[in-house]
């Protein structure tokens, strides 16, 4: 996972979606940039975590997936395992506390798409 | 019972020491409220009128007597506070009607060390509040019912570990409950939850899934309507993840009373059913989705393999009749799928103490009888009482002395004093109205057994407040706490069903008329109970006259003993 700084810019060549938009029907536009950014605007709206897993799992998507807005450290692990490369956390959070979410655990019970799509590439190799 | 693995037991206390770390960036101020709450409430931390309430999961309302014995531990350890009455100085838990235990009293400091506790016993709080998928829920016989045609046990554990902390899932647009069956009788209410399963066999013998999706209580109670007849056992949590997920893009977010998926699944119709389907045949067309492989399930339903008949051990010595024991045997005991076998509930209703709830000394002792008649299993009910699964048929006039002792052998399950009722505003800080007191005045109204027994099987359910925890809705009388002006009112239904035989096809029961005042309900109720009595024609049971006759001779029944309100008619 890479932490984009508050302050920085986001990378120019990304395609926003709003959380509301159909990931899938934009199928061709996402496969044209080499970065996604998906958008929280309140931190316990979920719906970016399912166009990210839909991105992943149904278009196959390889570039970024930028998570942004009301982005806080106990996401991350959501994050991650749903397919997000990258985050940029919201202005007063924690690097660290970020850092050590993704620690606390090591193992999971059920799979989502992008972990899947992982494992059958994984298996192919 | 599942039996916890060490894959189990790791991921658990891997869940606790996160909740740890959260809860001292909080204390120290790193974490401020309204965003520690969403992480506190999916562990079952939920702040109320006198302290948070901790809800703990009882997956499937499996219970050991080792874990109900740490539970009593953190009753008399931790669920305590100094002042009040002895009722408000805590050391008790409530069984919800979704089948987990709820505690009062902890403060929030020692909520780390309580999950620290639960996790020694493979317990945990997890996703028992919060926008998530809930614990799942099913029959409290599952496994031993003579009519079960599917042990839903297995099916309960796997949805239970897909769900635990599933990464997509975890913020949706609101809570999300799951009720599984295999029974012919639906003992689940199944059709009032955003997904109801019913297990059963298709033509081929192969075992599936009924599915029913967008049914739930609340302010616009709806039954949910059949998805699927037949989705195969090893389709099911793909099925689901379609519903779920197409339900996490598209549920509304803007109202929280419009933010379930009955409203989504009712306003969209076929639109809804359409786009389930095509992420359905999208997921099952994609090589990488995986099905629930035949020795995954192995491993799991060995954790539920039948036990052997009971030693044939005949009731030898010919009792004496003895009236209350037959009432006891009638009321309280069940039938079982193995012979040598009874299944027995153990009544939390009884007078001086709210529905459901049981004190420290009380756990112990239902784990005590647990231990002696029932392999140390016990099951929580949904409607709010314990029940023993392996009772051998020659222990039980054993059982009925020593549950009689312990004060859990009142004859009355199913009857109306065997009602569904939430802690309501005495603890809830979203009640309108007090509970506790309603069902104390109707539990003292209604005291003879004789009575009760006449009365016959009733299901009387009250909620404090229109989010139903009371399931009021589907009480063949419902009452439900409303608030005017800062008093506490009582909105009476009668009709109501959950969808069991004797209830009928889940449905909302039909209000008869304005509020009631608090002081009035045991007379409303004594008033419906009375018209039915001299209504009933032949082994009519009240919900079948209810049917019969409509509700507008129990509205008339109840409008005669109106007294503070009588000016408002």
């Amino acid at each position: 996972m890479r932490f984009i700084p508050s302050e920085a810019p986001l990378p120019s060549h990304a395609l926003r979606l709003d959380n509301t938009a159909d990931a899938l029907a934009q199928g061709d536009q996402v496969q044209r940039h080499a970065a996604v950014v998906l958008h929280f605007p309140k931190w316990t709206d979920g719906r970016a975590y399912s166009q990210a897993v839909l991105l992943r799992g149904r278009l196959r998507y390889a570039g970024d997936i930028v998570a942004t807005g009301e982005v806080l450290a106990d996401m991350l692990p959501l994050l991650r395992r749903c397919g997000f490369t990258a985050a940029q956390l919201r202005a007063d959070q924690r690097l660290e506390a970020a850092q050590r979410a993704l620690g606390f655990f090591d193992t999971h019970y059920q799979t989502v798409p992008p972990e899947r799509q992982r494992a059958a590439e994984g298996a192919a190799s | 019972m599942y039996q916890y693995n060490p894959f189990d037991r790791h991921f658990v206390r891997q869940r606790a020491a996160q909740y740890r770390d959260q809860l001292a960036r909080h204390l120290r101020g790193e974490l401020p409220d309204e965003e520690f709450r969403p992480l506190r409430l999916q562990n079952g931390w939920y702040v109320q009128r006198h302290a948070p309430m901790l809800r703990v999961a009882v997956p499937y309302g499996e219970l050991s007597s080792r874990q109900l014995r740490q539970l009593a531990r953190i009753a008399r350890e931790h669920d305590l506070q100094g002042a009040g009455t002895a009722a408000e100085r805590g050391g008790f838990g409530h069984f919800s009607t979704r089948q987990n235990l709820q505690f009062n009293w902890i403060p929030l400091s020692q909520s780390a060390d309580v999950m620290d506790l639960l996790a020694e016993v493979d317990m945990h709080g997890i996703q028992t509040s919060g926008n998530c998928i809930r614990n799942i829920t099913t029959d409290a016989l599952a496994g031993i019912a003579p009519d079960e045609q599917v042990d839903p046990r297995p099916y309960c554990e796997l949805l239970r570990q897909w769900s635990t902390l599933h990464p997509e899932f975890a913020f949706l647009p609101r809570k999300f409950k799951i009720a599984v069956t295999g029974a012919r009788e639906d003992r689940a209410a199944t059709d009032w939850h955003d997904i109801g399963l019913t297990l059963h066999h298709n033509a081929a013998g192969e075992v599936g899934f009924r599915v029913a999706v967008g049914g739930g209580m609340g302010r616009t109670p709806l039954v949910a309507p059949e998805f699927r007849a037949f989705v195969p056992w090893q389709q099911i949590l793909v099925y689901i993840e379609a519903v779920v997920r197409v339900y996490n893009l598209y549920g509304r977010r803007d109202n929280l009373y419009k933010s379930r998926i009955k409203i989504l699944v009712k306003a969209e119709g076929q639109r809804f059913v359409d786009a389930v389907n095509r992420e359905f045949d999208a997921l099952i067309a994609d090589p990488a989705t995986p099905r629930l492989p035949q020795a995954e399930f192995d491993r799991v339903a060995a954790c539920f393999a039948q036990l052997p008949a009971p030693a044939a051990v005949p009731d030898a010595r010919p009792h004496d009749p003895l009236p209350a024991f037959d009432r006891w045997l009638q009321r309280n005991v069940h039938g079982h799928k193995l012979p040598g076998y009874r299944a027995v509930t153990l009544s939390l209703k009884r007078a001086g103490l709210p529905p459901g709830d049981v004190t420290a000394d009380q756990m112990e002792g239902a784990a005590e009888l647990a231990e002696r008649y029932s392999r140390g299993e016990l099951r929580v009910t949904h409607d709010q009482n314990l029940l023993l699964p392996w009772v051998s048929e020659g222990d039980l006039r054993s059982l009925w002395l020593a549950a009689r002792e312990g004060g859990f052998a009142t004859p009355n399950i199913g009857l109306l004093t065997d009602m569904i009722a939430c802690p309501g505003g005495d603890l809830c800080a979203l009640a309108n109205a007090r509970s506790i007191p309603i069902a104390a005045a109707i539990t003292e109204r209604f005291d003879d057994l004789d009575e009760l027994h006449d009365i016959g099987d009733i299901d009387l359910h009250i909620s404090g407040c229109i989010n139903s925890c009371g399931h009021h809705h589907s009480g063949h009388i419902g009452i439900l706490g409303v608030d005017k002006d800062g008093l506490e009112w009582y909105q009476v239904s009668v009709g109501g069903a959950d969808g069991s035989t004797l209830s009928g096809r889940a449905v909302a029961g039909k209000v008869i008329g304005p509020s009631f005042a608090a002081e009035e309900v045991p007379d409303v109720i004594e008033a419906l109970i009375g018209t039915y009595l001299r209504s009933r024609q032949g082994g009519e049971r009240f919900i079948e006259t209810a049917r019969r006759l409509g509700a507008l001779p129990f509205r008339h029944a109840a409008d005669a003993v109106r007294r503070s309100t009588a000016a408002t008619e």
